[in-house]
C-alpha cells in the first residue's frame, strides 16, 4: 500500500496552483486534506503524476459572514473547524450538526469541505448539507472564476461539474433565518462510517405557522446527494405535525434512488430513508416548539 | 504454595506497559538490519485460475529491484505447509505450498516475489509483473463445494477434505422417543483475527554457515523451527526463530504461512537480510480467516425440556487449502455443540469442504464461538416452544457438580479421553442471573420504549484450555541479584512477562522488580511448547513455579556447601536460606549466586523445569448476558449492557483477566455485528480494506461487567489456574442473538445467521410486516 511516484508542489496562491496544474497536465491533481485521494493513491487506485497541494494557500481558508448574512467557507477549511466554529454554529446550525457525523476526529482535523465536495461521494455528509441549503459553489479555473449552484454541481458517483483545471475556492451558504428549524440524522454501520442512509432537513414557518419553505436531502440514497422535492412539496403550506411529516416521508420515497452494497440493500436504504425523513422533520419541529 | 503470595492474585502493573506505552516496544518493523532489502508479493487477483505464463522481465528491470522470482525459479522442492493441529486423514491432499505453481486457488495466493531496496520500488515492480491467467469457475459456498462440479484440487477428486461422524449414546433412538424435536440451520460468518499489527518477518539466510535466522516469530517457534529446518534441509540448530514484540495474535499470528518460506528463500537468493511486512490489504486475504461454518442442528427433548439428544451436521468452509490448524474449527464446533449440558445422545456429521477462499485457521475460541451460537439459539427456541423460561431450561439441563468429572466421549477423532473436570456450572449461571437482575426481566422482554425494543439474552459456555505439549522454564539468579526467567512460551501482548514474574516472585519470595522475563526465541530456550489455547498461565506458569521450587532446593544445597553443614537444618524463606543456628545465619540469593559462580562456570544458581499436564485439560465455564435495545424502524441494535461470569479457577492477575474478558467480548461483538469477510460469486473479496471490513472501535462499547469466578480451582495444577483468554468471546453471538430475538418477540424474528446487521434485521421485520 505505497503510492507510485508523483511530483509534489506547494503553491501559495490560487493562480500559481492553476499554473502548476496546467503545466503538469491532465494527470496532475489538486491535493486538499488528502483523506480520500491519498488512501486511493496508497491502494494504487489513483496514480496522479503530480500533486498540487492547496494547503498553503491562505485565500482558500476562512469563515466569514457577508453583508447579506451569507456564510462563506473557504474550500480548504477543515471539517473539524466547521464542527467547532461558533460563527457556523450560528450561521448554519445544520452544517454544525452534520459535521460530527463525518468520519472520526483525526480525519476531520485534516479533511476539508472543498475536498469532500470535489470528491463527491454520494454517502458523504457535506455534499448533502450543501445541497439542501442551496449553497453556491465558487470555482476557479482556466477561464477564471465562476459559480455553480449545488443543484447543478453533483453529476454522478465521484463526478461533479468541475472541469479540467477547476478548483473549488469557496462555498457560499444563503442567509439562515433565525426561526428556521433543522435536523440531520444518519444511519451507519459504526460511528464514523459512511452513512448507509442520511437525511438533512430544514423548514421555515410563516406568520400563520405554516411551512413556507423546506429543504430535504438524502445521502447514501443514489449516485449523488439527492434533493427530495416530492417531500418538500408536501410540506409547503402545511402546519407542521406528525401526520404531515409522515406524508412527506412517504412522498420522499419516490425521490430516493438507492443502490445495494455489502452494507445495506436498496430496500433498506429506501425504507429507512423514509423513517429518517420523518424523524428529522420531527426533530426539527421539536427543537423549537 | 509459599506462605505469602503478594503477587499472585493481585493486579500487578504490567511489566511490559512501560515500553508499550512509551513507544519503545520493538515490533518486527522496528528492526532494521544492515544491508537489508524488502520483499513484496504479487498475489493472485483471481479466486481460481490456471497460470499459463509469468513474465517478470519488466519487474526485474525497475531500478532498485534486486531480484524477482516465481515458483519455477526456486531451486528446491517446494515444501508443503505442515499440519500442526487436528491433522485428519484426507487433509494431506489439500496442503499448500508457499507459492502457486500451475494454478491459483484464492484471491491473495502468492504467485511471484519482488525483492527491492524499498517497498515503494517493490510495489512499482509488482505492477509490472505480467501473468497470463486462464480463469476457472470459483467455488465459494460449501453446498457448491459438496456438489463437486468444480474441483479446487483436481488430484484429490473431490472438494471434501475429510468427513467423519462422531457421537455418544444412541441419538436416533433419543429422537424416536422424544416428545419434542426441532431442526434449524445456523451459519456463522467468515471473519478473522485481524490483529492491529499485521504479520511481518525478516530472514537472514546464510547457506554456508549454515544459518537461517527468522525474526518476527511467535506462538509455536519450536514446531515452526523443526519444519523450516526440514524444508530447507538444515539441522535444527542452524535455524533461529527470534521473537519480537507482537501487536496481537488471537490465533492467526505465528502459524506457518507461505511467507515463512518465501522470505527465507528471498534472503538466500540475494545473500542479504530480507524484510517482509504484510500490509493491511494483504492481511485481509493472506492471514487465516476463521469461523465459516454451516450447522444443521436438531434437538430432542422431553415435554419438560430435558435434552434427550442432539444431531448435527457441521460443514466447515476450509478455504482453498488446509493450513496448520487442520480441522480445528469445525471439529471443535462439533465437540462443543453439546456444551455444558447433559446431552446423553449426540451424533454429528462433520464435513471439511475446500473452496476458493482464503484458507482458514484458528481465531480466539475456535469452534466454541460457533457451537455456542448454534446451541444457545436452539435452546431459546426450545424454551419458547415449550413455554419454559430460558434460564430455567438451562438450569434443568446443565450438568451438576455430581455429574463431574464427565468423560465427553470421542467427539474429535482420536481424542478418546476428553473429560470435563470438576466445576459448578449452575453456580456460574446463577451468579450471572443475579448480577443482571434476571428475575426482573421476565416480563420486560420485548418492551418497547420510544420505538426501541428491549431484550435480554443469556448463554452458557464451557471452554477448554491449556492443551498441547509441555512448557519449559529456566530461572537463573545472577551474581548482581537479577533474576531471569526464560520460558518457551511466547508473548503476543497478553502480559506473559508479568504473569511469569508474579509467580516467580512469590515462589522465590523476592521483589518482582528484580525479575526479567525472556521468552519464546529458540536462541533463548532449548525447547518450548508455545502459546495457544489459553495455555501460558497454566503451562508456562506452572513450569516457572516448578523451576522456582527447584531453585529453592538448589539454594539450600549451595548454602549447605557454603556453611559446610547438613541441608536438613536449612530453610528457604524471604528470598534467602536461613540456618537455625545461634547466629541465625542467612545467605541471600545474591550471595548464593556469587558463591555458585565462584565454584565454576557450570555452577550457576539456576533451575530448569518443564510442566506437562499429561493431557488433563482444565475447562473454564460460565455464562453471558446481553441487554440490547433495537430501533425497530431502522434495525439498529445497541448493546446497552453486557455481563459475563467465567470460572477460571484462580486469577493470576485480576486486571489482566479482566482485560482478557473485555477484549474477548468486544472482539465477539465485532464477530456478531460487524466482522465479515464477504465474497462475491466469483470469489472476489469485497471487504478488502478497513472501509468495508468493519472492526468494533472504542466508540462501540457497552457497559461491561466481567466477573471472574474462583470457586473451582483446577485439580490439575497446584496453583489452580484455568485458561482465561477465550471465555470472554465464546458466547457473545449466542447471548446477543438471544437478546435480539427476545427484544423482537412480538414479531417472532429468529436469529440463525451472523452477522446481525440493520439490513438483515429490517429484511426479517419487513417480511412479517413490521
Amino acid at each position: 500500500m505505497k503510492p507510485p511516484k508523483f511530483d509534489y508542489f506547494a503553491p501559495d496562491s490560487i493562480e500559481s496552483a492553476l499554473a502548476l496544474l496546467t503545466e503538469h497536465g491532465e494527470d496532475a491533481r489538486y491535493l486538499g486534506g488528502g483523506q480520500s485521494l491519498v488512501p486511493m493513491m496508497n491502494l494504487r487506485v489513483a496514480a496522479p503524476s503530480a500533486l498540487i497541494d492547496l494547503n498553503g494557500i491562505a485565500a482558500l481558508r476562512g469563515i466569514r459572514i457577508d453583508e447579506e448574512d451569507r456564510l462563506h467557507i473557504g474550500a480548504m477549511t477543515r471539517t473539524r473547524q466547521i464542527e467547532l466554529d461558533a460563527t457556523i454554529a450560528r450561521a448554519n446550525p445544520l452544517l454544525h450538526e452534520a459535521a460530527p457525523h463525518i468520519a472520526h476526529i483525526q480525519i476531520r482535523n485534516r479533511g476539508t469541505i472543498g475536498g469532500s465536495l470535489a470528491h463527491a461521494d454520494p454517502a458523504a455528509e457535506l455534499p448533502g448539507v450543501v445541497l439542501v441549503c442551496d449553497a453556491e459553489i465558487k470555482l476557479f479555473g482556466p477561464d477564471g472564476a465562476r459559480s455553480v449552484a449545488t443543484g447543478d454541481f453533483f453529476k454522478n458517483i465521484f463526478s461533479t461539474a468541475l472541469q479540467d483545471g477547476d478548483m473549488i475556492t469557496e462555498i457560499v451558504f444563503p442567509a439562515w433565518p433565525s426561526t428556521r428549524r433543522w435536523a440531520f440524522q444518519e444511519i451507519s454501520r459504526r460511528e464514523g462510517d459512511f452513512a448507509m442512509i442520511g437525511i438533512a432537513a430544514w423548514f421555515d414557518l410563516d406568520d400563520a405557522g405554516r411551512i413556507s419553505a423546506a429543504g430535504l436531502a438524502a445521502i447514501g440514497a443514489g449516485d449523488t446527494p439527492l434533493r427530495l422535492s416530492s417531500g418538500e412539496t408536501v410540506l409547503i403550506g402545511q402546519a407542521p405535525g406528525e401526520k404531515i411529516f409522515a406524508e412527506a416521508a412517504r412522498a420522499s420515497l419516490s425521490d430516493l434512488q438507492p443502490g445495494s452494497d455489502i452494507h445495506a440493500s436498496a430496500e433498506y436504504r429506501r425504507e429507512v430513508g423514509g423513517v429518517l425523513v420523518e424523524r428529522t422533520l420531527k426533530a426539527a419541529w421539536e427543537r423549537s416548539s | 504454595m509459599s506462605a505469602s503470595t503478594p503477587y499472585i492474585g493481585r493486579s500487578v502493573k504490567r511489566l511490559e506497559d512501560r515500553r508499550f506505552l512509551t513507544g519503545t516496544g520493538r515490533y518486527i518493523d522496528d528492526i532494521k538490519l544492515p544491508d537489508m532489502a524488502v520483499m513484496a508479493i504479487y498475489r493472485s487477483p483471481h479466486a481460481h485460475a490456471r497460470i499459463n505464463a509469468i513474465d517478470l522481465t519488466a519487474a526485474k528491470a525497475v531500478p532498485g529491484v534486486i531480484d524477482a522470482f516465481c515458483a519455477a525459479d526456486i531451486d528446491m522442492d517446494l515444501p508443503e505447509i505442515p499440519l500442526r493441529l487436528a491433522p485428519f486423514d484426507g487433509f494431506e491432499r489439500f496442503l499448500q505450498r508457499p507459492i502457486a505453481d500451475d494454478k491459483v486457488r484464492y484471491v491473495g495466493e502468492p504467485v511471484a516475489v519482488v525483492i527491492a531496496s524499498d517497498r515503494y520500488i517493490a510495489e512499482d515492480a509488482l505492477d509490472l509483473i505480467e501473468v497470463d491467467f486462464a480463469p476457472l469457475p470459483a467455488v465459494t459456498q460449501v453446498d457448491q463445494a459438496a456438489a463437486g462440479d468444480t474441483l479446487v484440487h483436481e488430484d484429490a477428486g473431490e472438494n471434501m477434505a475429510t468427513r467423519y461422524t462422531v457421537g455418544r449414546g444412541d441419538a436416533d433412538d433419543a429422537f424416536r422417543r422424544a416428545a419434542y424435536t426441532r431442526r434449524e440451520r445456523f451459519t456463522t460468518n467468515r471473519h478473522g483475527a485481524v490483529p492491529m499489527e499485521t504479520r511481518g518477518l525478516i530472514a537472514e539466510f546464510n547457506p554456508d554457515t549454515p544459518l537461517l535466522r527468522l525474526h518476527g516469530a511467535t506462538k509455536v517457534n519450536f514446531f515452526n523451527r523443526r519444519h523450516l529446518a526440514a524444508a530447507f534441509d538444515l539441522p535444527e540448530a542452524a535455524v533461529e526463530l527470534i521473537e519480537t514484540d507482537v501487536g496481537g495474535g488471537f490465533g492467526a499470528r505465528g502459524e506457518l504461512y507461505p511467507e515463512d518460506y518465501l522470505v527465507p528463500i528471498a534472503s538466500r537468493r540475494i545473500g542479504r537480510p530480507v524484510k517482509w511486512i504484510e500490509d493491511r490489504r494483504e492481511n485481509l486475504t493472506a492471514t487465516n480467516h476463521s469461523r465459516d461454518i454451516v450447522c444443521d442442528l436438531e434437538i430432542a427433548t422431553t415435554d419438560e425440556g430435558r435434552i434427550l439428544g442432539m444431531r448435527a451436521t457441521v460443514q466447515g468452509d476450509m478455504g482453498a487449502y488446509i493450513r496448520t490448524n487442520g480441522g480445528v474449527v469445525a471439529s471443535k464446533a462439533a465437540q462443543f455443540l453439546p456444551g455444558p449440558y447433559r446431552v446423553p445422545a449426540f451424533s454429528c456429521d462433520v464435513q471439511f469442504l475446500v473452496t476458493n477462499k482464503t484458507p482458514v485457521g484458528t481465531f480466539r475460541g475456535p469452534g466454541r464461538f460457533e457451537a455456542n451460537f448454534c446451541r444457545e439459539r436452539m435452546l431459546d427456541m426450545v424454551a419458547a416452544d415449550l413455554n419454559i423460561d430460558p434460564a430455567e431450561l438451562r438450569l434443568r439441563n446443565l450438568m451438576e457438580p455430581a455429574d463431574l468429572p464427565y468423560r465427553i466421549g470421542e467427539l474429535v477423532p482420536g481424542d478418546v479421553n476428553a473429560t470435563f473436570d470438576r466445576g459448578n456450572y449452575p453456580s456460574a449461571l446463577n451468579q450471572l442471573l443475579d448480577e443482571v437482575g434476571y428475575a426482573d426481566w421476565k416480563d420486560r422482554q420485548g418492551t418497547i420504549i420510544d420505538g426501541r425494543a428491549y431484550g435480554l439474552g443469556i448463554a452458557c459456555f464451557i471452554e477448554s484450555s491449556a492443551a498441547g505439549p509441555p512448557e519449559t522454564a529456566r530461572i537463573t539468579v545472577a551474581a548482581d541479584g537479577a533474576i531471569e526467567i526464560r520460558t518457551g512460551a511466547s508473548s503476543v501482548g497478553q502480559g506473559t512477562e508479568t504473569g511469569m514474574a508474579q509467580i516467580c516472585a512469590d515462589y522465590l519470595s523476592v521483589d518482582i522488580d528484580r525479575i526479567g522475563v525472556l521468552h519464546g526465541s529458540t536462541t533463548l530456550v532449548p525447547t518450548g511448547g508455545g502459546t495457544f489455547h489459553s495455555r501460558n498461565t497454566v503451562m508456562a506458569g506452572n513450569a516457572v513455579r516448578m523451576a522456582a521450587e527447584t531453585l529453592q532446593a538448589r539454594s539450600i544445597e549451595l548454602a549447605a556447601l557454603r556453611w559446610n553443614t547438613d541441608a536438613s537444618g536449612l530453610e528457604y524463606r524471604d528470598g534467602a536460606v536461613h540456618q537455625n543456628d545461634a547466629a541465625a545465619s542467612v545467605l541471600s540469593l545474591v550471595e548464593l549466586a556469587a558463591f555458585a559462580q565462584s565454584r565454576g562456570t557450570d555452577e550457576a544458581l539456576a533451575a530448569d523445569a518443564a510442566f506437562d499436564n499429561e493431557g488433563k485439560l482444565s475447562y473454564s465455564y460460565g455464562a453471558h448476558a446481553a441487554l440490547v435495545a433495537i430501533d425497530v424502524a431502522t434495525g439498529v441494535v445497541e448493546v446497552e449492557k453486557y455481563v459475563l461470569t467465567e470460572e477460571i479457577g484462580r486469577a493470576l492477575n485480576p486486571a489482566m483477566v479482566q482485560g482478557q474478558a473485555i477484549g474477548g467480548l468486544v472482539q465477539g461483538l465485532g464477530g456478531t455485528f460487524l466482522d465479515h469477510m464477504v465474497y462475491d460469486e466469483d470469489g472476489q473479496l469485497l471487504t478488502g480494506s478497513f472501509a468495508d471490513y468493519l472492526l468494533p472501535t472504542s466508540t462501540d462499547l457497552p457497559d461491561i461487567t466481567a466477573i471472574a469466578l474462583e470457586e473451582s480451582p483446577s485439580e490439575f495444577n497446584p496453583m489452580g489456574f484455568k485458561g482465561a483468554g477465550e471465555g470472554g468471546i465464546v458466547a457473545v453471538a449466542a447471548a446477543v442473538g438471544n437478546a435480539v430475538t427476545h427484544a423482537l418477540n412480538a414479531h417472532n424474528i429468529q436469529i440463525n445467521d451472523l452477522p446481525i446487521t440493520p439490513d438483515r434485521l429490517r429484511a426479517a421485520l419487513r417480511a412479517v410486516g413490521a
